[in-house]
Order: structure tokens, then C-alpha cells, then sequence
């Protein structure tokens, strides 16, 4: 345990999916320099967990703060520090890798081509910047869903099976990625249903099924 | 170094126009069926031009109403299937802008290419040029109107496998004053009287839309996202 101030903080939230009772309490607490990886069977409620840290999905109870301040209560301040990927990538097919990473990190900050060709060339994809999207493969994709995390420069990422499609290289490379922002004085929360090799230090939630 | 509201449109509205040139196909549908429709209606009608000319306003605006509605699915549902839409409305500006943004840019391939290719129809409709301004006005007026009531339509409809059944139901009882109005004020015009009050009539639902449309339907996505 590190002494920072607590940076999010998910409180006893209780999610229900129709009859399906979801999220039963599930608590957590993530500081600065932390990262925590939320294993769990599938159905367990991972992915839902982690709609609910974004602030897409209202718990029916429990809540979700920001370094102490409610996300409902200032959602654009909330929004603006955090970057979300979720399984789906949210590319177009129809435009370029940059095209794409433009527009999107351009809704939250303004980046320069320049920037984000870096981003791009970071993440292992520089090569696909101009080409569309649709011509890439799936673990290509990947990695520009990995540059655009890093254009967003957000001091929360919240990933979604982020070594989904990636070969040994692109999980070696989102690994050491994800250990440069956390010992840079970032917080992550990974959902993965495989334990994450990396050096930093970690904490596991495990979510029951 | 935040993105203000009026940017963030700016860049929607340039990657909904970029994305819908580089698909032509779908923004040339609408158009397409709307060109057909009117060009076979004079075909299949008696070669009355009087009977034509009483008919044209009734067949303009129902082919101008129908062919929106056809593009309307997509507004929110592609965004929405690719998570695009999530991400947006992480974005840190509100859904409000978001959908005013997105519902431009349907307008204007839809919409507004309606209008601009509507003077040909009305030609082959025997829509007299001393019309064309009054027609082109409320064409204007109704098809902006129509995509403000479409996106709170396809805003509830979403989260729906098919939901343009659903959304053509919502959307068309909502529409029935944008047809009546549109059609009288055209129907006016050629005959020669005054059209102000119909056209007041449209411009005052496209005010009422304009202003409320965007908070109902961006009301209608959190719901969805939920």
C-alpha cells in the first residue's frame, strides 16, 4: 500500500442485469502508481465493473468517486483524466490509423499529427498510419487502440482485455507500456482473464462467477 | 488544454462528412429512391398536366419524407455497434453536443442534398419556377425538422437488432404537420396565393425541434449506454 491519496474509488456497488444480480458490493480502491488487474471466469461481472469505474453504467447502488469527488456529480473533469478501451475498438474501417486516432483524441485534447504519428510509432503500428483501418489485421488494430491510450495522455486507463489478438511482441510491448505509466504515476485497471507478466507491482481482484 | 463544444462539433461533424464520401453508396441511396419515386409518379398517371400539377406537392414531400427516413437507422447505430459511441461520450464533452454534431452532418447528406437535387424533381413534376423558392424553403425547414425528430427516433431505437420498423413508427405520426404544412405551403405557391403562414408554421417546428430534439435524444442514448 502506498500513502498517495486514494485516486478512484469504486464503493459497495450493486449492479443488476434484469433478475441477474451482477456486481454484489464489489469495492475497490486505486492510487496513483497503482495498477490493478481484475481476473475472474467469464460472466463474473468484469467488463460490467469496469462500465461502471467509466461512468457509462449507473450502479443501481454504491457509488464512484474521483479523488473523493462523486463522477456523476463532474463527469467532464472525471472524463478528460481517463481512458477507456473496451473490447470493441472503435475504429472506423473507413479511415486512416491517424485519421482515426485524430479525431478521437481530438474530442479530449488537441494533439498534433506529429504527436500522434509518435503515439502510433510507440505502439509498434507507425507503418499502418495511413492506411485504413479495415486493410489492418486484428492485433494491428489492437495496437492502434494502444496508441491511442497513450495520445489521450490520461492519468487513469481503464482496458478491457487489452492482450486480446496481440502477438508475444504487442503483449511484451502493452506490457512494458502499461509499466511505464504506472511508474510514471499513472493508475490502470486491466480486466484480463490470464495473469499479467509484468515487473510492477500488482494487485488481483478476483471476481466470483 | 481542453477541447471546447464548438471544436469537438467541428471535428464530428468533419469525420461524419469524411466517412459518408468515402461510402457514397449509402448517402446516395436516399436519393436515389427519392428520384425514382417522383420521376415514376408522373409515368403511371394520365397525361393530364392540371392533374400532375395538383398531385406534385402530395408526391414531392411524401418521396422527401420517405427517403430520410431510410437513412435514418444509421444515424447513432453504426457509432453505437463499433463502441465509437462510448467513446464519445467519454469524451469528456456532453452527449449534447455530441448529438447536435452528428445530426448536422445526417442533414446535411440527406437533407440538404434533397433539396438541392429537388428543383429537377419539380420540373418533372410540372412544379412551376414561380414555386421554387417557397418549395425549396420548406423543403429546408421540413427535412432539417425531419432529422431533428429522426435522431431522438433513432436515439430510443438504438440498442434494437432492427429497429427501423420501430423507429419509422415513432418518427412518421411525429412527421404528419412537417407533410400537411410542406404540402400546403407548396400547394399555395403554385396556385399563386400566399404560403407565409404554412412556411411560419414549419419554421416554427423547426425552432421547437432544434431546440428540444437535441436534449431528448441525447436523453435517449444515455439510456441506451446504460
Amino acid at each position: 500500500m502506498n500513502s498517495a491519496a486514494v485516486g478512484l474509488c469504486v464503493d459497495q456497488v450493486h449492479v443488476w442485469r434484469g433478475d441477474r444480480h451482477v456486481l454484489k458490493g464489489i469495492s475497490l480502491e486505486l492510487r496513483p502508481r497503482e495498477l490493478l488487474h481484475v481476473a475472474g471466469p467469464n460472466g463474473a461481472g468484469k467488463t460490467t465493473l469496469l462500465r461502471v469505474a467509466t461512468g457509462l453504467l449507473r450502479p443501481e447502488q454504491g457509488s464512484v468517486a474521483w479523488f473523493g469527488k462523486s463522477i456523476a456529480r463532474a463527469p467532464s473533469e472525471y472524463q478528460s483524466a481517463l481512458a477507456y478501451a473496451s473490447h470493441e475498438t472503435a475504429l472506423k474501417g473507413d479511415l486512416t490509423a491517424l485519421e482515426n486516432l485524430r479525431f478521437m483524441v481530438g474530442m479530449k485534447r488537441r494533439a498534433a499529427p506529429a504527436e500522434l504519428r509518435e503515439c502510433l510509432g510507440r505502439a509498434g503500428v507507425a507503418g499502418c498510419a495511413d492506411l485504413p483501418v479495415r486493410v489492418l489485421s486484428a492485433g494491428q488494430r489492437r495496437r492502434v487502440v494502444m496508441a491511442r491510450i497513450l495520445a489521450a495522455r490520461a492519468v487513469l486507463w481503464l482496458l478491457d482485455e487489452p492482450f486480446t489478438n496481440l502477438d508475444a511482441a504487442g503483449s511484451a510491448l502493452m506490457s512494458a507500456l502499461l509499466e511505464d505509466h504506472v511508474n510514471g504515476g499513472g493508475m490502470a485497471l486491466v480486466v484480463a482473464h490470464h495473469d499479467l507478466k509484468l515487473q510492477a507491482t500488482q494487485r488481483r481482484m478476483e471476481l466470483a462467477g | 488544454m481542453n477541447v471546447g463544444a464548438w471544436r469537438a462539433m467541428m471535428l464530428i461533424l468533419n469525420r461524419d462528412l469524411r466517412l459518408s464520401f468515402r461510402r457514397p453508396e449509402q448517402v446516395l441511396q436516399p436519393l436515389v429512391f427519392f428520384l425514382i419515386v417522383t420521376t415514376l409518379f408522373p409515368l403511371g398517371l394520365s397525361v393530364q398536366l392540371s392533374l400532375l400539377r395538383d398531385m406534385a406537392p402530395g408526391v414531392l414531400w411524401v418521396a422527401a419524407l420517405l427517403s430520410s427516413l431510410l437513412s435514418l437507422d444509421s444515424l447513432f447505430k453504426n457509432d453505437a455497434d463499433d463502441g465509437t459511441l462510448e467513446q464519445l461520450a467519454l469524451s469528456g464533452q456532453g452527449l449534447v453536443t455530441i448529438v447536435i454534431a452528428k445530426t448536422l452532418a445526417h442533414w446535411l447528406v440527406s437533407g440538404a442534398a434533397l433539396v438541392l437535387v429537388s428543383p429537377v424533381v419539380a420540373i418533372g413534376l410540372a412544379i412551376p419556377v414561380s414555386a421554387f423558392a417557397t418549395m425549396l424553403l420548406g423543403l429546408t425547414l421540413g427535412t432539417l425538422t425531419l432529422s431533428w425528430l429522426g435522431a431522438i427516433g433513432a436515439g430510443l431505437t438504438v440498442g434494437l437488432r432492427r429497429g427501423n420498423v420501430l423507429l419509422s413508427l415513432i418518427v412518421l405520426p411525429l412527421a404528419m404537420p412537417l407533410l400537411i404544412f410542406g404540402a400546403g405551403a407548396t400547394d399555395r405557391a403554385i396556385s399563386g396565393t400566399s404560403a407565409a403562414g404554412a412556411l411560419y408554421f414549419l419554421a416554427s417546428l423547426c425552432v421547437f425541434t432544434t431546440t428540444l430534439a437535441p436534449f431528448a435524444a441525447a436523453a435517449a442514448l444515455r439510456i441506451a449506454l446504460d
